[in-house]
């Protein structure tokens, strides 16, 4: 674990940088990290899944699949590829400030 | 009422008629049909298990005083406590246990069940598709085979990796090997979740010649032109692909408002068991969203919890939080050798022995010749001992870190 500064204040992540504590995120949050993962500035799209995620994490403790965000996220998989290149489930999590989906074993 | 049939149904009702028999009603509801000692679908391919020596009837597993009932669920009223069936009846209950398990969901991966299915596309988690395999690795002249687990979790995480090493086994064996090429393609970022085991795994499959995959989602399967597309566009060609479909819960458990997931698993408490959506219903085994594996030793050391917090529940007493997510698993690596992981949701697999500290005497994390014993030798106690709701001499509910080497020590290993 270590800590990081996002919009000013100290953030706590873990060693592949997601936020430790859901609750130290907000939306300058995420528009920082996306930056520095190289998705750029966020647009509506980016949003729509990002607060699916949190929504969803905040619920069910846990991140959801990429083939549910498919579903239920009102973007569809094709375009989570283009939003957050290189594993949206993973970079959507980050940037909405949750822990990496865990794959469940 | 429990709603399912399979390990968690089974061992559940055994269980609790044990243990309150005199003083409760118990009705198991699922369709007819057989009782899959699904370990063995892994054999199956290989020819060394036949289907009939790991198919036992479903409803004679169940002990006598146990009501089994023929039916399909529909959906369950957790405010009105009661199950509706395909059939238009409604059944009500006075404490409802979820053990519906998971189911594959092929339909939901664009391809996968389109042209090739059977041809060069294969499954084995159902008895059916473990048999067409069998067949189509009879005829295998060599080529290049693909496993890949399309979607986590599925159940027993370690089966997609234990084909492999024993892919590798069965072509050696057949004087293939030199003309084939074995990839494992997977959507998690190594060959497990877990550091330590990933790792060591990682080197199990590159020993035996196993090219890994990683990070790979899987969007469409072409069986005509022999690829695996991902939806970032990249490519695996095949010419025999076993894939793993996506699973998840039970339908009816999606029909049921508040009751699961996004993929159908029971929103559950994960040390209580007891369900998130009503306190009178409680969920076991593959059916829950716990973050565990789902797999019958998990659904075992669950049945402990399970039904001593159904006794609590009915006295009106606090639930006990005592399900630590304890898993144990066998992974055959082929050559008659098989490792041995044990961990729960804070210990992830690591080396050193089991079940009795440095006695062992099965070595954890390592190849040896008394795993896949253990392992072919442990269908009699499913039968005997996990169905009926036994505890399993030696073996308890809780993990234990006797005889574990702490991470600690294999800290620089990882990764």
């Amino acid at each position: 674990m270590s800590t990081v500064t996002y919009a000013g204040e100290p953030v706590e992540v873990d060693s592949e940088g997601f936020l430790e504590d859901p609750a130290q995120w907000n939306e300058q949050v995420a528009a920082e990290i996306a930056v520095a993962e190289g998705i750029g500035e966020l647009n509506d799209r980016h949003w729509m899944v990002i607060n699916y995620m949190r929504e969803t994490y905040l619920v069910d403790g846990a991140a959801p699949s990429i083939r549910t965000l498919g579903k239920a996220s009102g973007v569809p998989i094709k375009e989570l590829y283009k939003l957050f290149p290189k594993g949206p489930a993973k970079l959507a999590a980050k940037t909405a400030g949750i822990p990496k989906p865990r794959g469940c074993i | 009422m429990i709603i399912g049939s399979g390990t968690g149904g089974t061992l559940t009702a055994n269980r609790l008629l044990r243990e309150y028999g005199d003083q409760a009603e118990i009705v198991v509801i699922d369709g007819e049909g057989d009782h899959v000692y699904q370990p063995g679908l892994l054999f199956v391919p290989f020819g060394m298990a036949n289907p009939q020596d790991i198919v036992r009837p479903r409803s004679k597993q169940l002990h006598d005083g146990i009501e089994f009932r023929a039916g399909e669920v529909e959906r369950v009223e957790t405010e009105a406590s009661t199950v509706h069936l395909a059939d238009g009846t409604g059944v009500g209950y006075d404490l409802l246990v979820i053990a519906s398990g998971a189911r594959l969901m092929p339909e939901e991966t664009e391809g996968l069940t389109g042209p090739g299915w059977g041809e060069n596309v294969f499954s084995f988690y159902e008895m059916g598709d473990a048999v067409a395999l069998r067949e189509a690795l009879k005829q295998f002249e060599g080529g290049r085979l693909v496993v890949n687990p399309i979607e986590m979790p599925v159940k027993c995480p370690v089966a997609p990796l234990e084909f492999c090493f024993l892919l590798d086994w069965f072509l050696h064996k057949h004087g293939l090997r030199e003309q084939s090429s074995i990839t494992y393609v997977t959507p998690l970022d190594g060959a497990f979740t877990k550091p330590v085991a990933s790792k060591e795994l990682g080197d199990l499959l590159e020993k035996k010649g196993v090219s890994i995959e990683t990070e790979f989602a899987t969007g469409e399967v072409d069986g005509p032109k022999g690829r695996l597309v991902s939806w970032d566009e990249r490519e695996v060609p095949f010419d025999l692909l076993v894939a793993i479909p996506v699973h998840g819960g039970a339908e009816f458990v999606s029909n049921s408002p508040g009751l699961g997931d996004d993929l159908g698993y029971v929103r559950t408490d994960a040390h209580t068991l007891q369900s998130l959506a009503a306190a009178n219903v409680f969920a076991i085994g593959d059916a829950t969203n716990l973050p565990t594996s789902k797999a019958g030793s998990v659904t075992h050391f669950e049945g402990e919890t399970l039904t001593a917090n159904i006794g609590r529940f009915f006295k009106g007493e606090e639930l006990e939080g005592s399900f630590d997510g304890h898993a144990n698993c066998f992974i055959e690596t082929g050559f008659h050798k098989a490792l041995l992981i044990d961990f729960n949701y804070e210990v992830e697999p690591l080396p050193g022995h089991y079940p009795v500290g440095r006695a062992g005497p099965l070595p954890l994390l390592r190849e040896s010749r008394l795993n896949h014993l253990a392992k072919l030798a442990f269908q009699p106690f499913y039968w005997h001992a996990l169905l009926p709701g036994r505890d399993i001499p030696g073996i308890s509910a809780d993990l234990s870190m006797a005889g574990k080497q702490p991470a600690a020590e294999k800290a620089g290993k990882a990764k």
